[in-house]
């Protein structure tokens, strides 16, 4: 039986409740919600609440005056218990109302001591104590971090201090945490050995398009709905930007629009295309994995060939002559023009036929649906969304480039109905000092760590346990290098602080690491953490981020925070004012100076500190009066009372990202080089199935909030892996029996789901999940730019178990509609 | 048998810390001032009209019948499946009623025989009669709301309850 709240009614918001703008924690959607909050002994009636209406009927479908019981809550609100209704906006233009599986749950995800929800949560700092972590104030566990990181670290002299931090917005992102820990890292500091959230390194997902002048995220989500083709590459947006989908993409093909999906496995996203704009206007090339660099120089090469191009855009807006930027250690392709690129892309419809697996009139299509005149003559509008499909996959700075090359000759970026962009995971939210002393390429963090590098590690909100590449090793090597530290800590019991920082000291120095995690839960990672300290997410704090449309939006805090945890930019400020002081007291003044400029008490201080620092028009009461529509970065000024934003980028045609002078935009000059990251040849080779990953549409990222979902965990108790039921048969598997996933870098488990719809030996396995890590079987090898290579990865299977209890108990249909 | 629903019921909101809690049965614990409010309106997840549908004889396996419940502004199917599941009602333990509004966005669903699910033409999310409604994919935040079938000696099958909010009302039996 499937999981059943029993709950039967909801109370009724009053018509005086508070309402707070909040765009959604998840998503890159960024959808518009209201917060209601009202007190506990009040409530609304049928015939008198917050929408005037007569609620004691049926209200009937798309109404705005029904909320679900997992958007509904009781949390603090300035101590005191509060009603909470978290439901979509139906005024936010970028989701009309829709809530979506993730967004429409925030508020049951909420922290609740009344209901019982998210008790995972943090709330007190925590320090290593008697072989166990014990709860601490935060000054004696800020004074901890701040004596150990002390010590290895100098003026000048700061790589033994590793960080891994957070870079996007939303969650407990955002503006002014990215600068919390921006001004902290890369001002104050120059720390060099960091990696972001998701990734080994710290770099770009995207660096070739923006080399080439491009940025990542150039349209309006309505260029979706007036453009004749969309086209959607390694992305799957009915699942993981839902509403980007169901409000923009879904009204474009209502609209007339035609669908090219581009992706090996056939998604939800295609089947919802065809029940929406007709499988005869839904082209699904189902490349040969890894292969897409190949049919994009070919469509680049055919569309050329066929003058398909807008000439004056490339005159007018590209560079003119032959190579612009050569290639090198930082650039895995030359940069250069648009003849050039036809130069070293060449590639005929047989060449990308036999590499893809296509044949050769599906890529003719696919041409011609991008790029054909129609039939009076005038341009086809085609607007290009892509994301981890090829940003972790096969050769990213080169297929990035050949996608955005398609976009520029056919010019369609900067106008109506074009754009190419990343669909994106996360919002976005990064205003930090400059990261050039970082270098290119950056340097892979987590590889060095396993081989010993790193004294003081600073997690902000990341967990490599779950959410790395080769992340069995990692996890080995890790918990022995941690471990060396609470032993040494363990075996002082008792000491003073100095003596134990002398211990700390020691252990680390004979090779172990001191690590400091800051969280919203006990991460994976965070086991092995000395220093634990609880964050914030938006909501519990105010927050500023931006979409997929560079839509900025102010979540305006409507609860209070767990416990005494603090927003990760105040978090870092009081580690700063800690730095300074045992620097000085240490006589280090000269470096002890270079932590001053905190003195931050809200997040509201540390955006002023940081964004409005650059955009000085940018204010949190402005972006109040915005609300859940905010504005388009970047915001060009203040007029009648509002923010002047910008719809879509580049409309005057002058390319920026690069920071050329001229303004022209570059052609990207990589040709196809087959599997181009280090061991997938011979993992192909040595291995039966692929194991493609990816996320589904029911877990937010690493299920950090869903694992005690209880929604979520009975759908699925342990992450899925969708094998064809042929290929079932050959290994004597059952529907929900367990199996284990293992190649030459490690194994992992996951519940088997059958797929009709997959190819043989292709399998897709969720990528996150708490307990089957997906990234243990996920080789080291990552492109010249520490990119890393997910969806190229084989291995082989075999049953370990039965069906979980749990797991025996779920549907095993398909995904697929049947209307 | 009320009775032991009732204890059965508060048990499991007990256990789970559920919302139930401060909406209706722990009210007592949490807003005492609330309770006479509380009172004066049906008594969550106990007051439900006890609604005859059909009787056995009329089902045929594999064919829904449309049915009203709690009341006829809320459409479901009773179903007799042919095979028995966990919840299922009747001699043959496969007897289920299902209200049929999308939890996502309340679109009217239909029944697909060939996989025995529902399926919504709104976003496409889709929902397993042989599995208490689970959501087999889609948008909703929910499983399907399962109505609890009572069937007696005569085979006249009743509904009596609900597991889940039913879409477009903020309390399943409307109030006036
Ligand atoms: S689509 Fe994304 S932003 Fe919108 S509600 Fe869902 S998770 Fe949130
Ligand atoms: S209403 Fe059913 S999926 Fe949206």
């Amino acid at each position: 039986m499937a999981y059943k709240r029993n709950i039967d009614r909801l109370p009724i918001i009053p018509a005086d409740a508070k309402e707070h703008n909040v765009t959604c924690h998840y998503c890159i959607v960024g959808c518009g919600y209201k917060a209601y909050t009202w007190p506990l002994k009040k409530q609304g009636t049928t015939d008198s609440n917050w929408m005037g209406q007569d609620l004691s009927v049926q209200q009937g479908v798309d109404t705005e005056a029904w909320y679900a019981p997992s958007m509904y809550n009781v949390v603090k609100q300035e101590g005191q218990d509060v009603h909470l209704v978290i439901k979509p906006d139906v005024n936010c233009e970028v989701n009309a109302g829709l809530g979506s599986v993730r967004g429409a749950r925030m508020a049951e995800n909420r922290r609740s001591e009344i209901t019982g929800t998210q008790q995972q949560r943090l709330t007190e700092p925590m320090v290593w104590r008697y072989g166990t972590w014990q709860p601490t104030s935060w000054d004696d566990a800020l004074d901890l971090v701040a004596r150990v990181t002390a010590r290895v670290i100098d003026k000048d002299d700061e790589d033994d201090l590793y960080v891994s931090m957070f870079d996007h917005g939303g969650s407990a992102g955002g503006y002014e945490n990215t600068w919390g820990t921006g001004k902290l890292y890369f001002g104050s500091m120059k720390v060099r050995n960091c990696r972001i959230h998701n990734r080994p390194a710290y770099n770009s997902e995207v660096h070739s398009t923006r080399d080439m002048g491009v940025d990542e995220l150039n349209y309006a989500y309505d260029d979706y709905q007036n453009t004749d083709t969309i086209l959607l590459v390694g992305t799957n947006p009915m699942e993981c930007q839902t509403n980007l989908f169901l409000n923009h993409m879904v009204k474009g093909m209502q609209n007339g629009a035609r669908v090219i999906v581009v992706d090996p496995r056939r998604t939800v996203t295609v089947d919802s295309c065809e029940q929406v704009a007709g499988a005869e206007n839904v082209l699904h090339l189902a490349i040969a994995t890894g292969s897409d660099l190949a049919l994009f120089n070919t469509l680049f090469t055919y569309i050329a060939d066929q003058g398909w191009v807008d000439a004056d855009f490339i005159a007018n807006s590209t560079f003119q002559g032959d190579v612009a930027v050569n290639e090198d250690a930082a650039h895995p392709a030359a940069l250069g023009s648009f003849e050039a690129a036809r130069d070293a892309c060449k590639m005929s419809l047989a060449e990308g036929a036999a590499v893809t697996g296509l044949s050769e009139a599906q890529i003719v299509q696919a041409a011609e649906w991008i790029a054909k005149p129609k039939d009076d003559g005038s341009r086809r509008k085609c607007v290009t969304g892509y994301e981890k499909g090829i940003i972790w996959g096969n050769d990213n700075y080169r297929v990035i480039g050949a996608l955005v090359n398609i976009g520029l000759a056919t010019g369609n970026i900067g106008r109506e109905g074009g754009g190419v962009c990343r669909l994106g995971g996360h919002q976005e939210g990064y205003f930090r000092p400059s990261d050039a002393h970082v270098g290119r390429p950056a340097p892979y963090i987590d590889q060095l760590l396993i081989s010993g590098g790193g004294k003081v590690h600073h997690i902000w909100a990341n967990d490599h346990y779950k959410t790395t590449l080769n992340a069995a090793e990692f996890k080995r090597v890790y918990n022995r290098r941690s471990n060396m530290v609470k032993e040494a800590m363990d075996a002082r019991a008792g000491a003073t602080r100095e003596e134990l920082v002398d211990a700390i000291v020691g252990a680390i120095n004979a090779g172990g690491i001191f690590s400091v995690c800051v969280d919203i839960i006990q991460s994976q990672i965070g086991q092995a953490a000395h220093v634990i300290l609880p964050a914030v997410e938006s909501g519990e704090m105010n927050l500023t981020s931006m979409n997929g449309e560079r839509r900025l939006r102010l979540v305006e805090k409507y609860m209070d925070a767990p416990g005494s945890a603090q927003p990760d930019c105040i978090i870092a400020a009081r580690l700063a004012n800690h730095m300074e002081r045992v620097l000085r007291e240490e006589g280090r003044t000269e470096y002890a100076d270079q932590f001053t400029g905190y003195d931050w008490e809200t997040e509201e201080d540390a955006f002023m500190d940081g964004y409005n620092s650059a955009h000085p028009e940018v204010t949190y009461e402005r972006l109040r009066t915005a609300g859940n529509n905010g504005v388009q970065e970047p915001v060009t000024g203040f007029e009648n009372g509002q923010l002047v934003g910008t719809k879509r980028l580049y409309e005057d045609g002058v390319f920026t990202r690069h920071g050329r002078d001229d303004g022209k935009a570059l052609f990207c000059m990589g040709s196809w080089r087959g599997l181009q990251a280090p061991g997938k040849t011979q993992q192909q080779a040595n291995h039966r199935f692929l194991i493609n990953n990816g996320r589904a549409n029911l877990n937010w990222q690493n299920w950090f909030l869903d694992q005690k979902n209880d929604f979520v965990m009975d759908r699925f108790p342990v992450p899925f892996i969708q094998i064809h039921p042929d290929d079932m048969a050959d290994l004597g598997l059952s529907a929900g029996d367990m199996v284990e996933v293992f190649n030459d870098v490690g194994a992992t488990q996951a519940l088997v789901y059958p797929e009709p719809t997959a190819r043989r030996n292709e399998t897709f396995m969720i990528f996150g999940a708490p307990n089957g890590t997906q990234g243990n079987v996920i080789n080291a090898g990552t492109n010249e730019l520490m990119l890393p290579n997910y969806k190229q990865t084989w291995a082989n299977i075999r049953k370990i178990s039965d069906a979980t209890p749990a797991a025996a108990r779920v549907s095993y249909k398909s995904w697929e509609v049947e209307l | 048998m009320k009775c032991n629903r009732l204890v059965d019921v508060g048990r499991r909101q007990f256990l789970r810390g559920g919302v139930l809690g401060v909406a209706g049965a722990a009210a007592a614990t949490v807003m005492p001032s609330g309770a006479a409010q509380a009172q004066s309106q049906a008594r969550a997840m106990l007051d439900y009209p006890s609604n005859k549908l059909a009787n056995i004889a009329d089902l045929v396996v594999n064919e829904p019948i449309d049915i009203g419940y709690p009341d006829a502004d809320s459409p479901g199917i009773l179903l007799k499946l042919g095979t028995s599941v966990e919840g299922g009602a009747g001699p043959d333990g496969d007897i289920v009623a299902y209200s049929v509004l999308c939890p996502h966005k309340g679109y009217a669903m239909s029944y697909h025989a060939a996989d025995k699910t529902l399926n919504c033409p709104g976003h496409f999310s889709r929902f397993d009669c042989e599995k208490g409604g689970q959501q087999i994919w889609g948008h909703a935040t929910q499983n399907l709301p399962q109505f609890t079938l009572r069937v007696d000696d005569a085979g006249d099958i009743y509904a009596e309850g609900a597991d889940e909010l039913i879409y477009g009302r903020l309390s399943n039996v409307l109030e006036g």
